[in-house]
């Protein structure tokens, strides 16, 4: 630059183009850069049914920098032959020191990767990974939280949960969770009085069978904190694109609706 | 950084009893990327906006002599243009033989006539979702802006009304309910390249994250 600084202007970085739009989601966390392009050698230590279709998986990982809840992870394979398969998943467990992580992984029909992980792997298997990744889904737990999950998509929600409840927070938190039935919900016997179960196609005694509805969604959102909801929904596309659909009829504000699809 | 090439890796971590699908080489697929076939996953991180056309409206301003906004009649009195090919996104899958029609943006620079400093573009959406780009990977046909998937309107949750397309790199540059442009003299990190994501996001030489 040539032009002359003028002596009332002090010289500052120029601001940054916000578009002039409404909806604009910000990120909740800076993401550390150079943590997240470092792949390391985790090695599993347990396995932990879930459900019949639903497994949680224990790694131990040295030089984990830690994460904020709802963030996720790449993960790769490698065959003898060189061929890699890399697939992201969310971060079961909440942050602490044990230098240990979880994953819950769903067992995809003809999944590669979930394949290998459902018949394959046994304790001491060592994989790799590098993260944790995305400071958008995060929830460092400075705000009431509403949490929309379906299927496996409760995961990055349960490390949320689990943060919520190990730091014995105060500030309101609610997990809405869809499964099937009561035999596939994940972390069935974790829940307290903070989750609400829905079920799609078959229920408890007494417990009604459907989708999620305005009715499930609508008196969170009216009795609702003084600084209102963050929700965060996470699932398949089509579940989030109806969930999404519940909150902002419900007057959720389109730019504290964070969603992640599992695609 | 990576030395992965076509699926092949020179790390040693070898995943015992991992041996994957059965693999043909691709020479059209990027290295680690697979072929979804028919399937066209939804990744966008917000609310599926309810745009209708008529409140649709696309602007490019900054570093121009004349900044225009285009509303949806006008946009489409440009000249047809369309794009057949690959797509890739960044969580691995890659769509081969897709259509879009829509114009190509170098129509819709032409008219604003961009400065010589002008060196990058932040791409928004009307969600605010931002996406930077050089100028130089959005000129040249090589990105449009486009209302048709296969011949038929685009659908909201894949960014229709319209959306961008640069399909030479990482579709999370393809902004979806794209909103405008604004030419700039520097780069500036949108959504997720504020997020862990690389700058520029080529497929062919594997920039998915910062550092890559
Ligand atoms: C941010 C994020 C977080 C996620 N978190 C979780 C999580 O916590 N838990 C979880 O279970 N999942 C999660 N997922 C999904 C996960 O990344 C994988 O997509 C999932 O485990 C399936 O991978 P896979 O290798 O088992 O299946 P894939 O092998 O990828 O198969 C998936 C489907 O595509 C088909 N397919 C794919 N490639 C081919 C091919 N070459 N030929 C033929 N068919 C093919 C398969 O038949 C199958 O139906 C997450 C995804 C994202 C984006």
């Amino acid at each position: 630059m040539t032009e002359q600084i003028s002596g009332r202007t002090p010289r500052r970085t120029p601001e940054r183009f916000a578009p002039p739009t409404r909806f604009a989601v910000p990120g909740r966390i800076g993401v550390n850069e150079r943590t997240a392009s470092v792949w390391r050698t985790a090695t599993l230590t347990g396995i932990r049914p879930e459900t019949p279709r639903a497994t949680t998986f224990r790694f131990a990982v040295p030089g984990w920098p830690g994460h904020v809840p709802g963030q996720h992870l790449l993960l790769r394979l490698t065959a003898e032959d060189g061929y890699v398969a890399q697939r992201h998943y969310s971060i079961a467990s909440a942050p602490d020191d044990s230098g240990h992580i979880e994953l819950t992984l769903d067992r995809v029909e003809d999944g590669e990767v979930s394949g290998w992980f459902h018949t394959v792997a046994r304790p001491g298997d060592r994989i790799e990974m590098r993260g944790p990744l995305s400071g958008f889904f995060a929830w460092p737990g400075d705000r009431p939280a509403l949490l929309l999950g379906a299927g496996s998509g409760v995961v990055p929600l349960m490390s949320m949960v689990r943060h919520h409840r190990a730091r014995d927070m105060r500030l309101p938190l609610r997990l809405l969770v869809s499964a099937r039935g009561p035999e596939d919900l994940i972390y069935a016997r974790e829940y307290g009085a903070e989750t609400t179960a829905v079920f799609t196609r078959s229920a408890p005694e007494g417990v009604a069978v459907g989708r999620m509805t305005a009715a499930h969604v609508a008196p969170f959102l009216a009795k609702q904190p003084p600084s209102g909801w963050e929700a965060y929904v996470c699932g398949s596309n089509s579940f989030a694109e109806h969930a999404s659909r519940l909150l902002v009829a419900a007057g959720q504000p389109v730019e504290r609706i964070r969603i992640e699809r599992f695609g | 950084m990576s030395t992965r090439r076509n699926g092949i890796t020179d790390h040693v971590n070898i995943t015992r009893g991992f041996t994957g699908r059965p693999r043909v080489h691709d020479p059209g697929l990027p290295p680690g990327q697979y072929d979804a076939g028919d399937d066209w996953p939804v990744l966008s991180a917000e609310v599926t906006p309810d745009l209708a056309p008529a409140d649709w409206s696309f602007r490019i301003d900054g570093l121009v002599a004349e900044p225009r906004t285009w509303d949806w009649e006008q946009a489409h009195a440009l000249p047809a243009s369309s794009y057949q090919g690959a797509i890739h996104c960044v969580t691995s899958w890659s769509k081969f033989g897709v259509r879009f029609g829509g114009v190509s943006l170098d129509a819709f620079l032409h008219g604003v006539r961009p400065h010589g400093s002008a060196t990058h573009v932040v791409a928004y959406a009307h969600t605010g979702y931002t996406a930077n780009l050089p100028l130089a990977d959005v000129t040249g046909g090589r990105a449009w802006i486009v209302w048709e998937y296969d011949g038929r309107p685009l659908p909201a949750e894949h960014g229709g009304p319209a959306r961008l397309i640069v399909p030479h790199l990482y579709f999370w540059k393809s902004v979806k309910w794209i909103a405008g442009l604004r030419l700039l003299d520097h780069d500036e990190p949108g959504f997720w390249e504020g997020n862990g994501y690389h700058e520029r996001g080529n497929p062919w030489e594997e920039q998915r994250y910062s550092g890559d």
